[in-house]
């Protein structure tokens, strides 16, 4: 076997489709496209069966009821409608959410926009060096004004796995509603909504080898029955909740993407996370200086995010991904590093975790999954290894640490 | 991140004048400009004879694709220049050699630093071991 042109590591940000799934999509694209509302013929029978069976699908990967779920456009609209559905719907029981600083954007800009329309206050909570908050955090954090707990499962960028099943625990006790956004968690770990104590969960199609463009909100029906303000006004489908509508092949997607995961969770998870550790070990084994950034064990399965001292990030990715070295393989993988955003700031992930700037401008993120094999992970452990190498040789900064030079004192008080 | 030119793949794929002159050597003139917290550290030395031309130049840099390339072009634009001339150096040259997009412009400015920080440094080493008797001359020419 040969190594392909193009090898995919980035699977936090997205996931190929796996062909069962666009198999069991295709049919309704075509023969089946009726309208899921439509109630008096078959086109819309078949096509509100389909969306049933996805219902079913996907609540049984998270132990909760089939008419729980709400199907909408993906996980950025799901934590929209958790959020500010609840805070809209309970604003006479108070307005104070309790959320992470690590949290996706979808959720803290969510909180952010509320903030600024005095609809809420929040408060986002630090994280440790491993990027976890604990129950304890929250249980300080909690007012007589706190409606909603908001708390993802696993991080995006360090794969850092929460302690939901504690925080789930206190909501219930103080009677506080508590969203989780499952997103990148969702399919990859064993999750129980009863277990976990949670009322509202967010997750996504296209980060378990679904389609993109449709996501899920499950909400609790009974033990309470969560209530939401909805976001969208229109013809009432999802039982009021999200007007538009279904995206029908879409759902069938989600729905068979769910029942894959779910099934093929154990022997996966065990499969990834040993590439994980491989890719890993042969980096380290090689390497001196190179930190791993997030929890050492509680992480998700295919997530390493690792920061290699003394070289910038997008360096690291240019001579990865294929913009030089035209003839090598490209290599798909993302940095933390300030260069590639938009804001030229480094991520606020790492820098929350007390990572510092130096460190973070150098991580890279490694998002192994489903159809990543270990010649791949020896392959691009071999290209990290020698990229790195030779970035280190083109950096001013190894050579003065070689030297012995303190490079914190030596930069201290330089403006930037 | 953005799409890069030719000339700053080249320069980084096969980056020009790598590396760093001894430590005993007097006629070379160091620049350290950036800090590790910002992502960019540039280290440029300027080789540079009795005449007052450059003779060599090496650099090594700390960050990302264009920086490393801005630093590149930069030993290779200052050779055979002299020190006057290497100081009126503009970082727009450098943009306009390498297309840098306007995010990548501050890796230009950045560049531009390295080398007045090396004249800097050098002048002073040199008017150290010429004693006074530069200085005169300078403020005539600077009246």
């Amino acid at each position: 076997m040969s190594v392909p042109k193009r090898i995919y590591m980035d699977n936090h940000a997205t996931t190929p489709m796996d062909p069962r799934v666009l198999e069991a999509m295709l049919p309704y694209f075509r023969e089946h496209f009726g309208n899921a509302a439509s109630r008096n013929h078959a086109f819309g029978w078949e096509a509100e069966t389909a969306v049933d069976q996805a219902r079913e699908q996907i609540a049984e990967v998270i132990g909760g009821k089939a008419k729980e779920i709400i199907f909408l456009s993906g996980a950025t609209e799901s934590d929209n409608l958790a959020i500010k559905g609840v805070v809209e719907f309970y604003k006479d029981k108070g307005n104070h959410v309790i959320t992470a600083a690590t949290e996706h954007k979808a959720v803290l800009d969510t909180c952010k926009a509320l903030e600024r329309k005095k609809l809420a206050t929040v408060t986002y909570l630090p994280v440790d060096q491993q990027g976890r908050v604990s129950a304890d955090q929250v249980r300080e954090a909690i007012t007589d004004k706190t409606i909603l707990i908001s708390i993802m499962v696993a991080n995006n960028e360090i794969g850092t796995i929460q302690p939901i099943a504690e925080i789930g625990k206190l909501a219930k006790e103080k009677g506080i509603l508590f969203h989780t956004d499952a997103t990148q968690g969702f399919g990859k770990l064993p999750l129980d909504v009863n277990e976990l104590g949670v009322d509202l969960v967010s997750g996504t199609g296209h980060k378990i080898y679904g389609p993109k463009g449709c996501g899920f909100l499950w909400v609790r029906s009974k033990g309470p029955r969560v209530r939401l303000t909805a976001q969208m006004d229109g013809g009432g489908h999802e039982r009021g909740m999200r007007s538009g509508t279904l995206n029908v092949p879409g759902i069938v997607g989600l729905g068979a993407a769910a029942q894959i995961a779910k099934a093929e969770m154990a022997t996966e998870s065990a499969r990834v996370i040993a590439l994980r550790d491989r890719l890993h070990r042969l980096i380290t084994d090689e390497l001196d200086e190179v930190y791993l950034n997030g929890h050492p064990t509680e992480r998700l399965p295919g997530n390493l995010n690792l920061s290699f001292a003394y070289i910038e990030g997008e360096s690291m990715l240019m001579g990865l991904n294929g913009s030089s070295h035209g003839d090598l393989p490209a290599i798909a993988v993302s940095s933390g590093s300030a260069c590639t955003s938009a804001t030229l700031e480094p991520s606020y992930v790492l820098k929350a975790l007390g990572v510092g700037d130096e460190l973070a401008h150098t991580s890279i993120r490694f998002g192994l999954g489903r159809f990543n094999t270990q010649e791949e992970v020896d392959y691009v452990a071999g290209r990290v290894v020698s990229e790195v190498k030779r970035l280190r040789e083109l950096s001013p900064l190894y050579e003065m640490a070689k030297e012995g030079i303190d490079l914190k004192q030596y930069f201290a008080g330089v403006q930037h | 991140m953005a799409e890069y030119s030719p000339k700053v793949i080249d320069h980084y794929s096969n980056p020009r004048n790598v590396g760093s002159f001894g430590k005993d050597e007097d006629n070379v003139g160091t620049g350290i400009v950036g800090a590790p917290e910002c992502g960019d550290v540039m280290k440029l030395q300027l080789k540079i004879n009795d005449d007052g031309i450059v003779e060599d130049a090496k650099f090594k840099t700390f960050g990302c694709g264009s920086a490393i390339a801005s630093s590149s072009y930069v030993t290779e634009l200052v050779k055979g220049k002299s020190v006057a001339e290497v100081a009126q150096i503009k970082n727009s040259v450098i943009v306009e050699e390498l297309s840098l997009p306007p995010v990548k412009i501050h890796c230009s400015v950045l560049a531009e630093d390295a080398i007045k920080a090396a004249v800097k440094d050098w002048q002073e080493r040199h008017d150290a071991k010429t004693g006074a008797a530069a200085k005169p001359k300078d403020d005539t020419a600077a009246a």
